[in-house]
């Protein structure tokens, strides 16, 4: 009995100890250091006093940073409920596929993933520029049409290329673009489990599509929808390089704040203090978001 | 930053990377063969991208001996940040004048040693003593830069010689580029209203950060080091940039040029010096010393094109070189013209949230 039970120890230690210390030392040790920095006060160029001053915090609630906390939720929650809106129809399309279709079409919503952000970025750059893809199109368009109007006598004017980078639009477009795979995928997930005789069941007992989507999928989909949820909005608040490279002069998140500090300002506790101040928030958020669906979970039983 | 240094945010998050990891470069190196000197006959450069000779390390063996290895960086925080937990074997490190201060400041250079530096001689005067490093003492020039306004002739009536165009203006609505940088953006704007980039009072601060929000509507984007690139590419007409950067991208476009505003501007160098730790500190002068060599300085002239602070290698540059207006703007244009000075860390963060409003604004 207590041999058998040290081996299973052992053998849980051998498998389970690897990640945990990995996880330790590369992740929870690393964030308690920007923790306590976030109580500390710069006391040269290079040294950091952790002080246990709550000066880092106060500073940070103050309403210019609040404001960009609130915008980044914003842009946040803006990029989720579209990603939600373009993704679902596709998760969807994807279940309802032909079984040889569907690994073709969950290895497309995959591919991005082997680019690497930044060059994407510079893509969707080169797409969304004045001089870009879209506008070379349109400006084509425009001139075809122009001939045509001209024939007409009614010539058109100069072609103005649409502004579509450096401005908020480009964020959420380019925010949207990198999420949506991470809400596609959850989706996904949910709706292949779903069990097709239900649907069934509700189009035969007279629901027609929409109500069966409404009444049947979506509340099927709901453990779906909030994990994708979560992974879309918690990393887009932290979005920096998105922001940074398609956005125009009123696009700054709060993560471009935050690695300000780390760099040229130079202020490491501050940098720490709003990084926490976001991830408490983050952690209220999901703490709430617990609550409610053990209370929905309990209702149902 | 300037010409050559590329924008790619990859190599900064690889930089950042690296020195997570701790990886310094002494403990993966096998020791090589020991010099007259009694040092180790190698020398870990750190630098920017482009920003050397074609030749330049590989003359540098052949005259020493001594064998040459170069690191790159993308911005003065990734140095300064791999600095900061000490030096992890670098000898030679080439950071722009304020990060000197700054280096300085925080105890990460040593000193020169100007007898091993005989051709000091060939620095032309007003890089001698420049109010960053009086007398030399830390740093060795490099090269030398100025921001101004960089411009697609075609699109522009005149010569946009004047901050007014960018800063409190909107006759090129929507096509105007300005810099994201904190320091450059604040001291720009108190040199447009006729302040020094240096010490600038609270209340002109406050002046430059309405200017520049009454003026949002018409900017287009802060950029971040890639001005020349969105100028190349249409997205704007007008923008803040260094000379280099905008005279490389007028090798491409010969419709785009570059003017150094009649109000002055910021003045930057990047300098040669060596952090403190730095494992062989007599190869490190010797290097400094071969690239202040009028041929060795005329080879990375040759390969940089930006302007060197050598009276030496400028002597031997071709005509195109000496005589271009953007990579030598003109005595009258560089006479307003001011190196910024790093003011300490609470001036570094009153800039940062200056800027922080500005963009939230």
């Amino acid at each position: 009995m207590t041999q058998s039970w040290s081996k299973a120890w052992g053998m849980f230690a051998v498998v389970f100890g690897p990640p945990v210390v990995w996880l330790a030392a590369f992740f929870l040790v690393p964030l308690a250091i920007i923790w306590a920095y976030s109580f500390g006060e710069n006391t040269s160029l290079t040294q950091i006093g952790v002080t246990g001053t709550l000066a880092n915090y106060a500073h940070a609630v103050r309403p210019l940073y609040l404001g960009i906390i609130w915008k980044s939720f914003w842009f946040a929650g803006l990029t989720t409920i579209l990603c939600l809106v373009a993704g679902f129809p596709v998760a969807i399309a994807i279940t309802f596929a032909r079984e040889k279709t569907r690994v073709w079409l969950l290895l497309l919503i995959m591919l991005p993933f082997w680019t690497n952000l930044l060059i994407r970025t510079y893509a969707l750059m080169a797409v969304l520029r004045d001089e870009g893809y879209i506008n070379f199109a349109l400006a084509f368009l425009w001139h075809s049409a122009g001939h045509v109007t001209a024939a007409f006598g009614h010539p058109l004017g100069a072609f103005r290329p649409l502004e579509l980078l450096h401005n908020n639009f480009a964020v959420i477009f380019g925010l949207v673009y990198v999420q949506l795979p991470f809400m596609v995928l959850p989706l996904y997930a949910a709706l292949d489990r779903l069990d097709r005789s239900l649907l069934e069941a509700s189009l035969d007992l007279g629901h027609g599509h929409l109500g069966t989507f409404a009444r049947v999928v979506i509340p099927l989909a709901i453990p779906g929808i909030v994990s994708g949820v979560l992974i879309t909005f918690i990393p887009t608040i932290g979005a920096y390089l998105t922001p940074d490279l398609l956005g125009g002069p009123s696009s700054q998140m709060i993560a471009n704040v935050i690695e300000n500090q780390f760099k040229n300002a130079n202020d490491w506790p501050f940098g720490a203090a709003l990084s926490f101040l976001l991830m408490y928030m983050t952690f209220i958020a999901m703490a709430v978001q617990g609550v409610l669906s053990r209370d929905r979970r309990e209702r149902q039983a | 930053m300037p010409e050559g240094r590329p924008r790619s945010r990859r190599s900064l998050l690889a930089g950042l990377g690296a020195v997570a990891a701790g990886i310094t470069l002494e403990a993966c190196a096998p020791k090589g063969p020991v010099g007259a000197n009694g040092e180790e006959q190698r020398l870990n450069l750190y630098n920017w991208d482009n920003y050397i000779g074609d030749t330049t390390l590989a003359d540098f063996g052949k005259a020493t001996g001594v064998k040459a290895k170069m690191s790159l960086f993308s911005t003065n925080d990734e140095l300064f940040a791999k600095l900061r937990p000490g030096n992890p074997g670098f000898d030679v490190i080439v950071p722009s004048n304020e990060y000197v201060t700054r280096l300085r400041i925080a105890d990460l250079l040593q000193p020169l040693d100007h007898a091993k530096i005989p051709n000091l001689k060939n620095i032309l005067p007003n890089f001698l003593n420049p109010p960053f490093d009086p007398d030399r003492r830390w740093s060795m020039p490099y090269t030398w830069l100025v921001q101004g306004l960089g411009y697609r002739k075609s699109k522009i009536d005149g010569v946009p010689d004047s901050w007014k165009w960018v800063m409190a203006s909107d006759r090129y609505k929507g096509r105007i580029g300005l810099v994201s940088e904190a320091d450059d953006l604040i001291e720009l704007g108190a040199k447009y209203l006729g302040h020094s980039v240096r010490h600038i009072p609270p209340a002109v601060i406050e002046q430059v950060a309405e200017m520049y929000i009454r003026q949002k509507p018409n900017i287009k984007v802060f950029h971040h080091d890639d001005g020349q690139d969105l100028l190349l590419a249409g997205d704007i007409d007008l923008v803040i940039d260094y000379n280099g950067d905008i005279a490389r991208v007028m090798l491409e476009d010969p419709d785009l040029d570059f003017v150094v505003p009649r109000e002055g501007s910021v003045l930057n160098s990047d300098c040669l010096c060596i952090p403190a730790g730095a494992p062989r500190p007599d190869n490190a002068h010797r290097f400094i010393n071969f690239i202040l060599d009028g041929k060795n300085g005329a080879v990375v002239a040759e390969a940089t094109r930006y302007p060197t602070p050598n009276g030496a290698a400028l002597a031997l540059m071709p005509a195109d070189y000496r005589n271009s207006p953007v990579i030598f703007p003109s005595a009258a244009a560089l006479a307003p013209c001011e190196y910024a000075d790093f003011e300490g860390l609470a001036r570094a963060h009153l800039y940062d949230e200056t800027v922080t409003r500005i963009f939230a604004a």
